[in-house]
């Protein structure tokens, strides 16, 4: 069973819903990834998503646009960010990491080249933004072979029919993006996430994740009533970027805790 | 690439040129394109859309624009004649209205109220403003910072017309930016709001889409030449950035043999300083802005900041059918440096009458490179895109002249 399924499990069992923060990798720089990475366990994450810094991230907000700057200033590529996932591993196996990036630097490297060194890295999956299914069949076969879970999104936009065929693709788990618009964007209407559920729940026997708009702890619990996992980026950058070095890791940890009490409580 | 390719029945259902092009967009955008694909399917074969745009081209635009002969200058290089497709003589200024009003339409058809735009120069801006104008459309154009700096005149314009000019701060502050910024808009606005997109570029339908409201450059090209000199000219001669000007009078000439089709890329300080904004000439694939292309990209894949001093050719990356055409061999692309282009400028002020956009004059100056090593009698077309007005600030600081 892969780490992200045994996490899934695990988890159900437990009566438990999955917390899944994610930072850019190289924000504020490369050194604090990894301690990061390490404090969000520490505060009760389930499942790591780690952004690959891009140039032109379309479909990212300022908060998350403005942490992929910080890492490119140092000149953070996706060698760098395999990197940080194998040094994160040396102290942790049992985390699931998932890599959330755009297709070009993926393109750059080549499919076959990613493909071996994110598994050596020990990486989980790999959610590309730009990738729809329509584009990625030979990509997620060649994933699919290394033993990575390809993660596709729906969103509030997918057509019904067009839920059923990203379903038949996806592995791992589904990332429901909450609502219409970027990264970090209005609070989502969970109302209208509870209506599109059921419709993705009979296309998958996969957990469902739901992200984009969960800002606080509240929000976080209330998703967690519905979904099998909550997804929390730009408020976790925002975190990083406005903690004072010393502060970082303690911040971060602290938010993440809270969250996870609040899931937990149900 | 499928055996049963021909140039021009591409692209495939699912917008692909031999592997570029295609739909690399997040989940959220995939539906509006795929509406957006059945609605232009639907009006591209329906005769009233088609003949409410002919009717705007006419009426509005002040199509067909002539081709006009040279003579002074060909005669002053020495060679080949050379015959200029007058796109600056449109309605704003460029080609960039012929695709604006086919999408304004389509706009209308789908009864979206809201369009938006991304504009580097800003002649796309304005031309799209203009027609937001002309059909009573709410506009909101997106621009760089830096680009808003540059180009005021044209910014004030858009106001003028009624548009919202949003500056973006964010990555380069240029055209790249303003398109990732329109692309977020459209992404939290989808079900009210049109993107209008400036180039044959970006996810499909937009290349194709773009392509065939820009295709009547080349078809009026052929009727034009075929009745001035009872013959297609050897060569067709285009600037190339996002690259709908040249794809405009490129695709009709795809299936006439004995045309050579010649792409002109920006070669800003030249291809060697790595200060360009050159993709086919020196540029690897990649995906951006949802498609595959020629992209000028680092080794993590990262785009690098282009540089030219035409700011509507400073773009890293081509629309897929360029990048497919060069492959394939049945065009030919090569970059002209800064100071080249300036020459040819000053060149078709001074023996023409014809103040040439900076864009535009990439053309010219390749034009006038292999002109003078061909006969007399061979024919060059060149697609004078859009008139120079804009870039007087430009050219003056250059010469060290403040307006």
């Amino acid at each position: 069973m892969s780490r992200i399924a045994a996490t899934f499990a695990a988890l159900k069992a437990a009566n438990r819903k999955a917390l899944i923060p994610f930072v850019t990798a190289g924000d504020p720089d490369p050194a604090a990834t990894v301690p990061l990475m390490h404090a969000l366990v520490a505060g009760g994450a389930d499942i790591l998503e780690l952004g690959v810094p891009f140039s032109d991230p379309m479909a990212d907000g300022p908060t998350i646009q403005r942490a992929s700057e910080r890492a490119l200033k140092h000149g953070v590529g996706l060698k760098d960010v395999l990197a940080m996932v194998a040094e994160f591993r040396q102290t942790n196996g049992d985390t699931p990491v998932v890599l959330m990036g755009y297709a070009n630097p993926i393109e750059a490297m080549g499919w076959d080249g990613f493909c071996a060194s994110a598994k050596a890295a020990g990486m989980d999956g790999v959610l590309t933004v730009d990738y729809p299914p329509e584009e990625s069949g030979e990509f997620a076969a060649k994933c699919a072979a290394a033993g990575l879970d390809n993660i596709y999104l729906l969103a509030p936009t997918t057509p019904a029919e067009r839920v059923d065929a990203v379903a038949r693709h996806a592995r791992g788990f589904i990332y429901y993006v909450s609502l219409k618009g970027v990264t970090g964007a209005a609070t989502l209407d969970l109302g209208e996430v509870a209506a599109r559920l059921p419709a993705i729940r009979a296309a998958t026997g996969l957990p469902v994740g739901v992200g984009f708009g969960i800002r606080d702890a509240d929000t976080a619990r209330q998703v967690g009533g519905i979904a099998d996992a909550v997804v929390i980026g730009s408020r976790i950058v925002q975190e990083i970027e406005q903690s004072e070095p010393a502060a970082r890791l303690d911040n971060v940890r602290n938010f993440v805790a809270g969250v996870r009490a609040a899931l937990d409580r149900g | 690439m499928q055996m049963n390719d021909t140039p021009t029945s591409l692209p495939d259902a699912r917008g692909h040129f031999g592997p570029y092009g295609g739909v690399f967009v997040a989940e959220t955008l995939m539906a509006a394109l795929d509406e957006l694909k059945h609605e232009y399917e639907a009006a591209r074969h329906d005769p009233d859309f088609q003949e409410e745009f002919r009717h705007e081209l006419r009426h509005y635009v002040g199509r067909p624009s002539p081709i006009y002969h040279a003579k002074r200058w060909s005669e002053m290089l020495g060679g080949a004649q050379i015959f200029l497709k007058r796109e600056d003589l449109n309605h704003t200024g460029a080609h960039k209205i012929n695709n604006t009003i086919g999408q304004a339409l389509l706009a209308r058809r789908m009864g979206k109220k809201r369009v938006i735009a991304e504009t580097g120069a800003g002649q796309h801006g304005v031309a799209s403003a203009t027609v937001a104008a002309r059909y009573g459309m709410e506009c909101v154009v997106y621009m760089g910072a830096e680009d808003i700096k540059r180009q005021s005149p044209n910014v004030f314009r858009m106001k003028l017309l009624g548009a919202t000019v949003v500056g973006v701060e964010s990555g380069s502050k240029t055209l790249k930016d303003a398109l990732n910024e329109a692309m977020r808009d459209w992404v939290t606005n989808v079900e009210s709001t049109f993107y209008i997109l400036g180039t044959a570029a970006g996810p499909h339908p937009y290349p194709m889409l773009v392509r065939d409201f820009q295709c009547v450059i080349g078809e009026e090209c052929k009727v034009q030449m075929a009745e001035m000199l009872g013959r297609q000219p050897d060569a067709v001669i285009a600037c190339v950035g996002g690259g709908s000007n040249a794809i405009g009078i490129f695709h009709p000439y795809i299936p006439v043999e004995g045309v050579r089709l010649i792409g002109v890329e920006a070669g800003g300080e030249g291809i060697a300083s790595g200060r360009h904004a050159a993709p086919l000439s020196a540029g690897t694939p990649g995906v951006l802005h949802g498609f595959r292309s020629y992209l000028m990209q680092d080794a993590n894949g990262q785009i690098i900041e282009t540089h030219s001093v035409s700011a509507g050719l400073d773009y890293p990356g081509v629309g897929p059918e360029h990048s497919y055409l060069k492959d394939i061999g049945r065009a030919e692309y090569v970059a002209i440096n800064d100071d080249e282009a300036l020459a040819a400028f000053h060149n078709l002020c001074r023996y023409e009458g014809i103040i040439p956009a900076l864009e535009s004059s990439h053309a010219l100056a390749h034009a006038a490179k292999i002109a003078p090593t061909m006969d007399k009698d061979k024919i060059l077309l060149v697609n004078l895109s859009g008139r120079g007005d804009k870039d007087i600030n430009t050219v003056a600081r250059l010469a060290g002249i403040e307006l």
